[in-house]
C-alpha cells in the first residue's frame, strides 16, 4: 500500500472570467476539478484517491465573490469565503441562521479560506470512502460502512440506499431551512435549483452528493426574503468544538404568529446523505406555541422512521433533544 | 522560589528563538548534495505473508534510483519490529522502499509496484483473540510474555463462558501470564467494610507526534550520519549502531529539534535505520520522509487495557485490598508493559494494605504499541479516580479526604518489593490544590441548572521520575566560558537547558558565559539518559552536578598548585578561583583553563575516570586539550523509588441533552521536589492537562474488525483536543519541597502532569452523572446521551478499539 502525500502532476487553470471557467469545465468534463478554498480538494488529490487531469481555480473570478441584495433577499457568490459570511451585517441581521452555521464550520483557519460553495459541495467524510476503498460511492459494489461490525458511529440513520454516508456540510442545513436556491452556471446558461433538490441521496445518484452536472459550476446561492428576520435556531453537536463534523446538527427557521408557530422548516445535519428535513415535526409544530410542552410533544417525531446502524443509535435521542431545544423558545 | 542564582528561575532556552521564527531545523529540513528521496510501500493487510514482489516497472521509470526490500536487511525475530518485512502484522507495516530523484517520482514508482500477499487471520480486539477459536495476531501465538526468566510466544485461549463472565464484570478465571502482589489479599478483603468490583477499558491511541519519523542518512569514510527525529540523543546510538551493523563510533545522530515523541522515539526505532541501509546500497544520501498517514500506521500508540478491579475499603476510608487483572493490548510487536506499571501505580498512589496484580499481554494486528506519557500509570489513573469517588460516596467521606487517607508519603513503601520512596508529598499537593481550587466552597454549590449539571473531579498522577548512572561532561575554555555537553536530546521540554544550568549553578557561572553543546553526537556528547520516563531533570541535574564538582575540585587543585596553599584554601565566585583568606589573590576561569591545558592529564581530558561510558570516553578523547575538563559518572547515593506526583482538580458543566461537557476550571499541582524551571514546569502541567483531556474525552483507536482497517489516520480523525475543548485558563502550581536524593532537590514531572488530568476529568464526569462509572476512556457524547436516556451503549462490554 503506497501512502501518497505529494501533489501529483495536475494542470492548473486560473480563469478570471466565469465564461472562461465554464468553457474549461465543459471541455474537461469529468477530467476537471473545481477548486474553491481547497480544503476538500487537496486531501483527495494528494492521497491520489481522485485523479483529475486539471484543476479550475475559481477564486480569481470576481463574479463568484460577494454578498449582494436582490429583489427578494440576498445572493451570495459561491466563492465567498465563510469568514465574510460570518461577518456580514445583513446576513447577521436577516439570516443569522446561516452566519451561525458558517461559524461552526471546521476551524477559524479553514473558515478563512473555505468558500460557501466548497462547503456545500464537499464530499462525504465516510472514513471508508475517504480511504480510497472501492465502495459503491467510489464506483465499486460494496459498502464497508454498512457491514455488521463496521465502525459507523458517524453514518446515516435516514435515507440509506446501499451507501450510508452523511452530508458533512454545516451551511447546507441552514440553507435548506432558509429555502435557498442554488444558481448553477454552464455554457448553456444558468439554471436554479432549490436547496431541497440540490442535495441528492444515494438512491438518486450514489457517486454524487449534489445535482450539479459535469460542466456546471455552482455560481451563487440565493436566499429569499421570506425568512428574513424570523426566529432561528442552530446547534451542532460534534465531538470537539473545533474542526469536527456534526454528529447531529439542527437548523430551524420559524415564523411566528404571536406565540404560535405560523410556519417552520427544521433540518438536521449528520443523519442522512442530504440535509434531512423534519417534515413531520414541521407539520405538527405549525399552530403550536413554543415551550416545554410542545417541545416534549414534538421531539419524538424527529426520529420517526430512522434506521440506526450498529454504532449510531445515539443519533435518535440526540435529534430529539435538538428538536426539544429548538422548540422550547 | 529557591536560593539558587539560576535554578528555579525562568529563562529563555537557546532553541526557543528558532522555534518561534521557524528557523529551527528538524530532520526533514536537512538536505545534502546528491540526496535522493525514499518512500515506503506498506502492508494493505492486517496480517499476511508476502509471496511476490515485482518492482520491475518501477525500477525502469526515469529518476528511480533503487529499491530496498526485506532481503537487503538482516532478519529480525518476531515479534520484534523489522525495518522491512515480508510478514506484515498490521496495516501499514513497511514492506519495501523506493528511492528516486524527486518525491513525486518516488510516489509515481510506488503506484507501479506489484505485490501479492497471502492473507492470514488477524484480530483487532484482544478478547476476540483470547476466545477459543479466535485468530492469533502472529503465526507463533497470541500472547507474548516478557520476563526476566525468559520471553516467548504463547497461545492462550479462554472459553466462551470465561470471556462472557469477564465481559459481565466478574473476576476473570482464564489463564494469565504474570502476577505479583504483597500483603494478605484475602484478609484485606475480609477486613473491608466496603468491597466492590469494576470492569474497565482504556482504548489505546496514537502518540500523534507533529513531526513524523522522517530520517535522512549518508555515509562518509565508513561512518553513517543520520538526521533523525529522536526523543533522546546519546541513548539512540547503541540501538542505531546495532541496527546498522556498525560500531557506535561509526554512527553520528543529528537531531537538533524534535517535533514531539511522547514515548514513541525514546530509543532508535527501526525505520530510522532504513535510510542508512538504503544509502549504503545505492551510494547516495537518502531521505525517507514518512507521511502523516504512515505516522499513524506505524508511529506507535498507547497500550489499551481491558480489566477488572476489586477494591476493599475500611469504614475509615483506608484501602485494605486491591486486586487488579489487566488484559493488555500489546499490538503486533509485543511492546508495552503498561499493565504491570499500572499495578505499580495503584501500589504507590493509593497504598493498599494488600494488593495483587495479574496481567495478560495479548497481541493484536493494530498499530505497534510503545510507551506513551505515563504508560500504564495514566490509564489506571483514569480508572481509579471514579472508583475512589464511589468509595468516598458510599463511606460518606469527602473525596479529597479519602485520597489523603490513602496517599503516599515519605514513609510509604511501594510495589511488590516494598521499596521506600525518596520523598513524597501527595497530601501537601492535595491540600494545596484543594485550596487553590476552593474545593470546600465549590462542593457545596448546586449542581443542576436546567439541562446542565456541574461535576467536580480530582485526579492523581504518578510516574517514577528519575534515573542514575549516566555521565556528566563539561569544559572551561581559556576564554573563561563554561561549555556543558548534553546528550539528552531536545524533545521540547527544554530539560537539556535546565539541567545544564545545574553545572553553571555549581561553578557560579553567569548565564551569558555558558554554552550548551548538543544536537549532534559529533559535538562530543556524553552518555546521557533517555529523554523519557520523566527522568531527565533528576538524572541530569545530578550528572551536571558531579561533572561540575569534578571541575571545581580540579580548579582548586590547579589554583593551589599555581599559587600555593591547599585546594581547600580556595573558593570560587565571579568566574574566579581565589584564596579565601585573600580574595584578591586568584585566577580567572580562563587562566585556570589555560593552565589545565598545560598540565594535561585528567585536567584537560587526556585521562578520565574508568567508569564512564564508552560514548563519554570518546567525547573526552576528542575534547582533550581544549580546556579544563570536568567529567564523571553519577555515582551519587540513590535508593528507592523516585516518585513524580501531581494532582488536579477540575469542574465541568455537562449538557445532559447533547452529552457534551465543558471544562470550566482546572487546577494542576506538581509534586516534583524543588522547581528547577517555573515556566517549563507550568508548560508541562498545562500540556499534560490538555493531553489528559484528550484521553478522557475523544482520543482512541478505532479499527474495523472485518478488515483490520484503522479509522484514525489523520489529525482530525484522532480527536486531539482543540482550543475550544480546553479551559481558557489552566492554573498550575507546585508543592516545591526538596527531594533529599537530588543535589538540588529536583524530581521529574512530565508524565504525572497528564495522569492527574485524565483522572480529574473522569472523576468530574462521574460526579456530574451522580456517580455513574462508565469504566471507559474516552467518554464521548454518544455514550453520555445513551446513558442519560437509559439506552444501551453501542459497544459490547469490554470491547476495545471501537467507537
Amino acid at each position: 500500500m503506497a501512502s501518497f502525500d505529494v501533489m501529483p502532476e495536475v494542470q492548473l487553470y486560473q480563469p478570471v472570467e466565469l465564461g472562461d471557467a465554464l468553457n474549461l469545465a465543459d471541455e474537461l468534463g469529468e477530467d476537471g476539478w473545481l477548486l474553491g478554498g481547497g480544503q476538500d480538494t487537496y486531501g483527495w488529490l494528494k492521497d491520489r484517491a481522485k485523479s483529475p487531469r486539471a484543476m479550475i481555480d475559481l477564486n480569481g473570478i470576481e463574479a463568484l465573490h460577494g454578498i449582494r441584495e436582490t429583489d427578494d433577499g440576498i445572493e451570495i457568490g459561491a466563492a465567498t469565503i465563510l469568514r465574510d459570511i460570518i461577518r456580514d451585517k445583513r446576513i447577521n441581521r436577516d439570516y443569522s441562521l446561516l452566519a451561525q452555521a458558517a461559524n461552526r464550520v471546521a476551524s477559524p483557519q479553514i473558515r478563512n479560506v473555505g468558500t460557501l460553495g466548497g462547503n456545500l459541495i464537499q464530499d462525504t467524510r465516510c472514513w471508508y470512502y475517504r480511504r480510497g476503498l472501492d465502495c459503491y460511492r467510489a464506483g465499486g459494489n460494496i459498502c464497508y460502512a454498512g457491514g455488521p461490525e463496521a465502525m459507523n458511529r458517524e453514518h446515516a440513520v435516514f435515507g440509506a440506499s446501499r451507501c450510508v454516508a452523511v452530508s458533512p456540510s454545516d451551511t447546507a442545513t441552514a440553507l435548506v431551512a432558509l429555502e435557498a436556491t442554488m444558481v448553477a452556471a454552464s455554457i448553456s446558461g444558468t439554471r436554479t435549483i432549490s436547496a431541497d433538490d440540490f442535495f441528492v441521496g444515494p438512491d438518486t445518484h450514489i457517486e454524487q452528493m449534489t445535482s450539479l452536472e459535469p460542466g456546471e459550476i455552482l455560481a451563487a446561492v440565493r436566499i429569499p426574503a421570506k425568512w428574513a428576520g424570523q426566529r432561528f435556531y442552530f446547534e451542532k453537536v460534534a465531538d470537539r468544538d473545533v474542526w469536527d463534523f456534526a454528529l447531529v446538527s439542527i437548523a430551524a427557521a420559524m415564523s411566528m404568529d404571536d406565540d404560535t408557530v405560523a410556519d417552520c422548516r427544521l433540518v438536521c445535519g449528520g443523519v442522512a446523505c442530504t440535509p434531512h428535513r423534519l417534515t413531520n415535526v414541521e407539520r405538527a409544530a405549525r399552530g403550536q406555541s413554543l415551550g416545554e410542552e410542545s417541545a416534549e410533544a414534538l421531539a419524538p417525531l424527529a426520529s420517526e422512521g430512522a434506521k440506526p446502524l450498529n454504532y449510531n443509535h445515539f443519533k435518535l435521542p440526540l435529534m430529539e433533544n435538538l428538536v426539544r431545544r429548538a422548540m422550547r423558545g | 522560589m529557591s536560593d539558587y542564582t539560576l535554578l528555579g528561575k525562568d529563562f529563555t532556552p537557546p532553541d526557543v528563538t528558532g522555534k518561534v521564527t521557524g528557523k529551527a531545523k528538524y530532520a526533514e529540513d536537512f538536505k545534502v548534495d546528491g540526496m535522493v528521496y525514499a518512500r515506503m510501500y506498506t502492508s494493505p493487510m492486517a496480517h499476511g505473508r508476502v509471496t511476490r514482489i515485482d518492482t520491475s516497472k518501477a525500477e525502469t521509470m526515469d529518476g528511480v534510483i533503487g529499491v530496498l526490500t526485506a532481503e537487503d536487511i538482516p532478519e529480525v525475530e518476531a515479534p520484534n519490529a523489522a525495518i522491512l518485512t515480508n510478514s506484515p502484522a498490521y496495516i501499514g507495516d513497511p514492506i519495501l522502499a523506493v528511492a528516486a530523484e524527486t518525491e513525486q517520482i518516488a510516489e509515481d514508482a510506488m503506484a507501479a509496484i506489484e505485490i501479492e500477499i497471502e492473507p492470514l487471520p488477524f484480530v483487532t480486539d484482544p478478547l476476540d483473540s483470547l476466545l477459543e477459536g479466535g485468530a492469533n495476531a502472529r503465526e507463533e501465538g497470541n500472547v507474548y510474555a516478557r520476563s526476566r526468566e525468559g520471553s516467548g510466544f504463547r497461545e492462550i485461549k479462554w472459553s466462551q463462558e470465561q470471556i462472557d463472565e469477564f465481559r459481565a464484570g466478574k473476576e476473570p478465571t482464564g489463564e494469565f501470564v504474570s502476577e505479583w502482589g504483597y500483603g494478605e489479599l484475602e484478609q484485606g478483603f475480609a477486613d473491608a467494610d466496603l468491597v466492590f468490583e469494576e470492569p474497565f477499558v482504556t482504548i489505546g491511541y496514537a502518540h500523534m507526534s507533529m513531526e513524523p519519523r522522517t530520517a535522512m542518512a549518508y555515509w562518509e569514510n565508513g561512518k553513517c550520519y543520520v538526521h533523525g527525529s529522536a526523543q533522546s540523543q546519546s541513548f539512540w546510538i547503541p540501538g542505531l549502531a546495532r541496527m546498522l551493523g556498525v560500531e557506535m563510533k561509526d554512527v553520528c545522530l543529528i537531531s537538533e529539534n524534535t517535533g514531539g515523541g511522547f514515548g514513541s522515539k525514546i530509543g532508535a526505532y527501526p525505520i530510522a535505520a532504513l535510510p542508512g541501509y538504503f544509502s549504503r546500497k545505492i551510494n547516495r544520501p537518502v531521505q525517507l520522509r514518512v507521511t502523516r498517514e504512515q505516522e499513524y500506521y506505524m508511529g506507535s500508540a498507547r497500550v489499551g487495557f481491558q480489566g477488572w478491579i476489586k477494591m476493599g475499603f475500611a469504614a475509615d476510608g483506608k484501602i485494605t485490598a486491591s486486586d487488579v487483572f489487566i488484559v493488555e493490548d500489546i499490538g503486533p510487536n509485543a511492546t508495552g508493559g503498561d499493565a504491570s506499571s499500572a499495578g505499580g501505580a495503584i501500589s504507590l498512589v493509593y497504598d493498599p494494605t494488600a494488593m495483587r496484580f495479574r496481567g495478560l499481554p495479548v497481541l493484536t494486528n493494530t498499530t505497534p504499541r510503545g510507551a506513551q506519557r505515563g504508560p500504564g500509570q495514566n490509564q489506571i489513573a483514569a480508572v481509579m479516580a471514579p472508583i475512589m469517588d464511589k468509595a468516598a460516596k458510599q463511606l460518606d467521606i469527602d473525596p479529597v479526604e479519602i485520597r489523603k487517607i490513602n496517599s503516599t508519603n515519605n514513609d510509604t513503601i511501594v510495589y511488590a518489593d516494598r521499596s521506600p520512596v525518596t520523598s513524597a508529598y501527595m497530601n501537601e499537593a492535595l491540600d494545596q490544590g484543594a485550596e487553590m481550587f476552593d474545593w470546600e466552597t465549590r462542593k457545596t454549590q448546586p449542581k443542576r441548572n436546567g439541562n446542565k449539571v456541574r461535576g467536580l473531579g480530582i485526579g492523581q498522577g504518578y510516574h517514577s521520575a528519575g534515573a542514575t548512572g549516566f555521565d556528566g561532561l563539561i569544559r572551561i575554555t581559556p576564554d573563561g566560558r563554561l561549555h556543558v555537553h548534553s546528550g539528552i536530546g531536545n524533545l521540547g521540554t527544554y530539560s537539556y537547558a535546565t539541567t545544564s544550568r545545574a553545572a553553571a549553578e555549581v561553578l557560579k557561572v553567569s548565564e551569558d558565559s555558558m554554552q550548551i553543546h548538543r544536537g549532534s553526537t559529533d559535538n562530543h556528547l556524553p552518555w546521557s539518559s533517555y529523554q523519557a520516563g520523566s527522568v531527565t531533570i533528576f538524572a541530569h541535574t545530578r550528572t551536571n552536578y558531579v561533572a561540575a564538582m569534578d571541575a571545581l575540585d580540579k580548579m582548586k587543585r590547579i589554583a593551589a598548585d599555581t599559587m600555593g596553599g591547599a585546594p581547600e584554601d580556595y573558593d570560587i565566585d565571579g568566574q574566579r578561583v581565589f584564596l579565601i583568606d585573600n580574595p584578591a589573590q586568584g585566577m580567572s576561569y580562563g587562566a585556570i583553563a589555560a593552565r589545565a591545558i598545560q598540565l594535561g592529564g585528567e585536567y584537560s581530558g587526556d585521562s578520565y575516570p574508568e567508569d564512564i561510558h564508552e560514548i563519554t570516553q570518546r567525547a573526552v578523547q576528542n575534547l582533550a586539550g581544549t580546556g579544563l575538563v570536568g567529567v564523571a559518572k553519577d555515582n551519587l547515593h540513590q535508593e528507592g523509588v523516585i516518585p513524580g506526583l501531581a494532582v488536579a482538580f477540575c469542574e465541568i458543566e455537562l449538557d445532559l441533552e447533547t452529552g457534551k461537557y465543558d471544562i470550566l476550571d482546572y487546577v494542576g499541582i506538581a509534586e516534583c521536589g524543588t522547581v528547577m524551571h517555573p515556566k517549563g514546569l507550568a508548560q508541562q502541567m498545562k500540556g499534560g492537562a490538555v493531553w489528559g483531556f484528550g484521553m478522557a474525552k475523544s482520543e482512541r483507536h478505532v479499527y474495523d474488525p472485518q478488515n483490520g482497517l484503522p479509522a484514525n489516520v489523520g489529525y482530525y480523525q484522532c480527536g486531539i483536543p482543540s482550543y475550544l475543548d480546553v479551559p481558557s485558563v489552566t492554573r498550575t502550581d507546585a508543592v516545591n519541597i526538596a527531594d533529599p536524593q537530588n543535589p538540588f532537590g529536583a524530581r521529574g514531572i512530565g508524565e504525572p502532569a497528564m495522569g492527574c488530568s485524565v483522572a480529574a476529568l473522569q472523576s468530574a464526569i462521574s460526579d456530574a452523572l451522580d456517580g455513574h462509572i462508565f469504566g471507559r476512556s474516552p467518554i464521548t457524547p454518544d455514550m453520555v446521551v445513551n446513558h442519560v436516556m437509559g439506552r444501551d451503549q453501542s459497544y459490547k462490554p469490554l470491547q476495545t478499539n471501537n467507537f
